[in-house]
C-alpha cells in the first residue's frame, strides 16, 4: 500500500511492513534530546527508576541552552544536575557553555540527528528535524527518562497533510514566511496530532536553513512532525556532518493524506504574526505602523547563519533607532564564529546591535532581553503568547530576520525595502 | 473511579506558558509551580484553587512547549481533573504520565460554567453536572492508555519491564 514518508519511518522503527494512521506503535529512536529545563526533571524520573545505564550513550544528548550561562543559583543548580548527569554515563554529547548552541540548531549542524531516523526530544521544537526528512518530535520529561533507559517509545500513528507550495518566492520571503501563512490559514489547532509534509516547487528549491525554520514551528500548527522528502539539498547538507549512516525515505506518489492545501504564493510579501498568538498572521504591507521597543535576532526557528546574513544585508553601514534594543543571537558556535569571520557581527555592532553568545534566552522569557510592561518587540523566534518574551502586558510580533532587521532600524516594523531604498 | 469538584473555566488554546510561565521554570518544586499555575490566565487561581477543583476549557488546551511542569503545577496545586474540548499532543502525553486526569468533551467543554459543581466517573468517562442537572459523555481514555495508568505512570510500567528483565537474566 502506498505510504507517507512518516508512516514509512515509523514502520521500519516498528519493525512491522507497514503501519496505519490512528494505529499504536512502539518503536525505537535513534536519538534523544533533553535541555537545562526538561532534563532536570527526567534525571529525577531516571534515578527514581533505579535505572542503573542508559540505553546506548551516544545517542542520548544533554544540552544546556535555556538558562544558560547561567542566569541565577537555581538555574544553576538545574544546569549542574546534567553536566553531572553527563559524566556519571560517560555521554560524549554533552554541550557545556562555549561547545553549546540552541539545541534545534546544534544537533543538525553537528550530524547528530540525521534523515530518516526518529527522534524524541524533551523540547516542542524537536520537530526541527523533519526538515532533514527524519520523524521527530517533542515529548516531556518522562518520556524522555524512559526513552533513555529503554531506547523506544509509543506513538500514534499520525494521519498525514500534505501542503504542496507553487510559485517563485519573493525577495525577502523564506521559510519563515511560509510557515507563518501556513499557520495563519490552519489556525494553531489546525494540524494537532498530524505529520505536515510540506512539498512543491517552492519547497523543492528552498535552503536547509529555511526548511528546519519551516518544520520548527510544526508544533505551533499542534503538529506531532513537520517533514520535508530529502533531496540533493538534503544530501549535500548532511553528507560531510553525519555521524553515523543515514537513509532516505520519500512518500508514496499515491500515499493517502487526510488533507491537502496548495497554495501559490508567487504574491506573498513577508508576513508577521501579531499577539498574541502564531496564528495572528498579516503582510507586512498590511499592519499599521507599530513602534517597537526591542528586537531579537536568534533563536532554534532563525539563528543559523543564512538568518544572520539577511539581517546583515539589511543593517549593513545602517544604525539601530536610538529607542530600539537590538539583540542578535547566533545560535551556535559555530555560526558565531562563521559570522565573525564574514564580518557579520562587525555589521551588527556597527549599527549598534548587541551580539550575543549563544542561548534560548529572550524567546521564552527567560533572560538576556525580557520585555517591560507595555513593550513590544520583533523577534525571529517561535511563539508570541501572553507574557512569552517578559511582562504579561508586554507584546511580541514573530518575524523573519530580515523584517526584524528592517524594524530595528526604522523603529517600527518594517518591510526589508523600506531599508534598502533610502 | 470518581471525582467531585467544583468548576474554574477557561478559554481556548491556553498554552503552557499561560499554565506555568517559564520565568518559573529554574525549579522542578511541585509546590513552587503550582503558587504560579495559571497565573497570566487568571492571578486569581493559583491563591483561590481548591483541593479536587475541576478546570474546563476550550479547544487545544496545554498548546506550546513540551513542559512537563504544566501537568505538575496543575496536579500540585490540587485540580483533580481537566475536561477540554481539546488538547495539545504533548500536554495530553505528559498528563497521563503525570497521572493527571484529562477528559476530551467538547459538550461538556461547551455547557459547563465556572463554580459548576460536576461528578466525574474517570473509568466510563461520563461527567455529571449537578449544578445544571446534565449530564455528558467525554471520549473514553484508549485500552493503551490505561494499561499505563493501571501500572501507576509510564515510569512504573518502565520499572515492571525492568523487573522482567532482571528476572529472564
Amino acid at each position: 500500500m502506498p505510504k507517507t514518508i512518516s508512516e514509512k519511518i515509523l514502520a521500519d522503527h516498528a519493525g512491522k511492513r507497514e503501519v496505519f494512521p490512528e494505529e499504536l506503535v512502539e518503536v525505537r529512536i535513534d536519538f534523544a534530546l533533553g535541555n537545562d529545563i526538561t532534563a532536570p526533571l527526567a534525571i529525577e524520573a531516571f534515578r527514581r527508576s533505579g535505572a542503573k545505564k542508559v540505553f546506548d550513550r551516544e545517542r542520548i544528548s544533554l544540552i544546556p541552552d535555556h538558562f544558560v550561562p547561567n542566569k541565577d543559583i537555581a538555574s544553576a543548580v538545574q544546569a549542574r544536575m546534567l553536566s553531572e548527569f553527563a559524566r556519571q554515563f560517560d555521554l560524549p554529547y554533552y554541550f557545556e557553555v562555549g561547545r553549546m548552541g540552541v539545541e534545534h540548531a546544534l544537533l543538525p549542524e553537528m550530524g547528530l540527528v540525521l534523515p530518516g531516523d526518529v527522534v524524541i526530544g524533551a523540547d516542542s521544537h524537536t520537530c526541527t528535524y523533519g526538515a532533514l526528512g527524519a520523524f521527530a518530535t517533542g515529548v516531556g520529561s518522562t518520556d524522555l527518562a524512559a526513552a533513555m533507559i529503554t531506547g523506544r517509545i509509543w506513538f500514534k500513528v499520525p494521519p498525514s497533510i500534505k501542503f504542496v507550495f507553487k510559485g517563485k518566492l519573493r525577495p525577502w520571503v523564506g521559510g519563515k514566511d511560509l510557515i507563518l501563512h501556513t499557520i495563519g490559514q490552519i489556525g494553531v489547532e489546525g494540524a494537532r496530532y498530524r505529520a505536515m509534509e510540506f512539498t512543491g516547487e517552492s519547497i523543492d528549491s528552498l535552503p536547509m536553513a529555511d526548511r528546519f525554520s519551516m518544520c520548527n514551528m510544526a508544533v505551533e500548527a499542534g503538529a506531532k512532525v513537520g517533514i520535508i522528502n530529502p533531496d540533493s539539498i538534503t544530501e549535500q547538507y548532511v553528507s560531510s556532518r553525519a555521524k553515523r549512516p543515514y537513509k532516505f525515505y520519500h512518500s508514496d506518489p499515491e500515499a493517502s493524506y487526510e488533507a491537502v492545501y496548495k497554495w501559490d504564493l508567487s504574491g506573498l510579501e513577508p508576513v508577521v504574526a501579531l499577539p498574541h498568538s502564531p496564528q495572528n498572521v498579516r503582510q507586512v504591507t498590511e499592519i499599521p505602523q507599530t513602534p517597537v521597543d526591542q528586537v531579537v535576532i536568534g533563536s532554534c526557528t532563525n539563528g543559523r547563519l543564512e538568518d544572520l546574513r539577511l539581517a546583515a544585508q539589511v543593517m549593513k553601514g545602517k544604525k539601530v533607532a536610538r529607542q530600539v534594543r537590538c539583540i542578535v543571537i547566533p545560535a551556535t558556535q559555530r555560526v558565531y564564529l562563521e559570522a565573525m569571520e564574514e564580518g557579520l557581527l562587525e555589521i551588527f555592532i556597527e549599527a549598534e546591535a548587541a551580539v550575543s553568545t549563544p542561548t534560548c534566552g529572550p524567546c521564552l522569557g527567560g533572560h538576556m532581553g525580557i520585555l517591560a510592561p507595555g513593550e513590544t518587540a520583533v523577534a525571529t523566534t517561535n511563539r508570541n503568547f501572553v507574557g512569552r518574551m517578559g511582562h504579561v502586558e508586554s507584546k511580541v510580533y514573530l518575524s523573519n530576520p530580515a523584517v526584524a532587521a528592517a524594524s530595528a532600524i526604522l523603529g517600527r516594523i518594517a518591510h526589508p525595502r523600506e531599508v534598502l531604498t533610502r | 473511579m470518581k471525582i467531585r469538584g467544583k468548576t474554574w473555566k477557561f478559554g481556548d488554546d491556553i498554552d503552557t506558558d499561560a499554565i506555568i510561565p517559564a520565568r518559573y521554570l529554574n525549579t522542578t518544586d511541585p509546590k513552587e509551580l503550582a503558587a504560579h499555575c495559571m497565573e497570566d490566565a487568571d492571578p486569581e487561581f493559583a491563591p483561590r484553587v481548591g483541593p479536587g477543583d475541576i478546570i474546563a476549557a476550550g479547544k487545544n488546551f496545554g498548546c506550546g512547549s513540551s513542559r512537563e511542569h504544566a501537568p505538575i503545577a496543575i496536579k500540585a496545586a490540587g485540580v483533580s481533573c481537566v475536561v477540554a474540548r481539546s488538547f495539545a499532543r504533548i500536554f495530553y502525553r505528559n498528563a497521563f504520565n503525570m497521572g493527571l486526569p484529562i477528559l476530551e468533551c467538547p459538550e461538556g467543554a461547551q455547557r459547563i460554567r465556572k463554580d459548576d459543581e460536576l461528578e466525574i466517573d474517570l473509568d466510563s468517562g461520563l461527567i455529571e453536572n449537578l449544578t445544571r442537572n446534565e449530564t455528558y459523555r467525554a471520549q473514553a481514555i484508549p485500552p493503551f492508555m490505561q494499561k499505563l495508568i493501571r501500572a501507576g505512570g509510564l515510569m512504573e510500567y518502565v520499572r515492571e519491564q525492568m523487573a522482567e528483565e532482571n528476572t529472564e537474566r
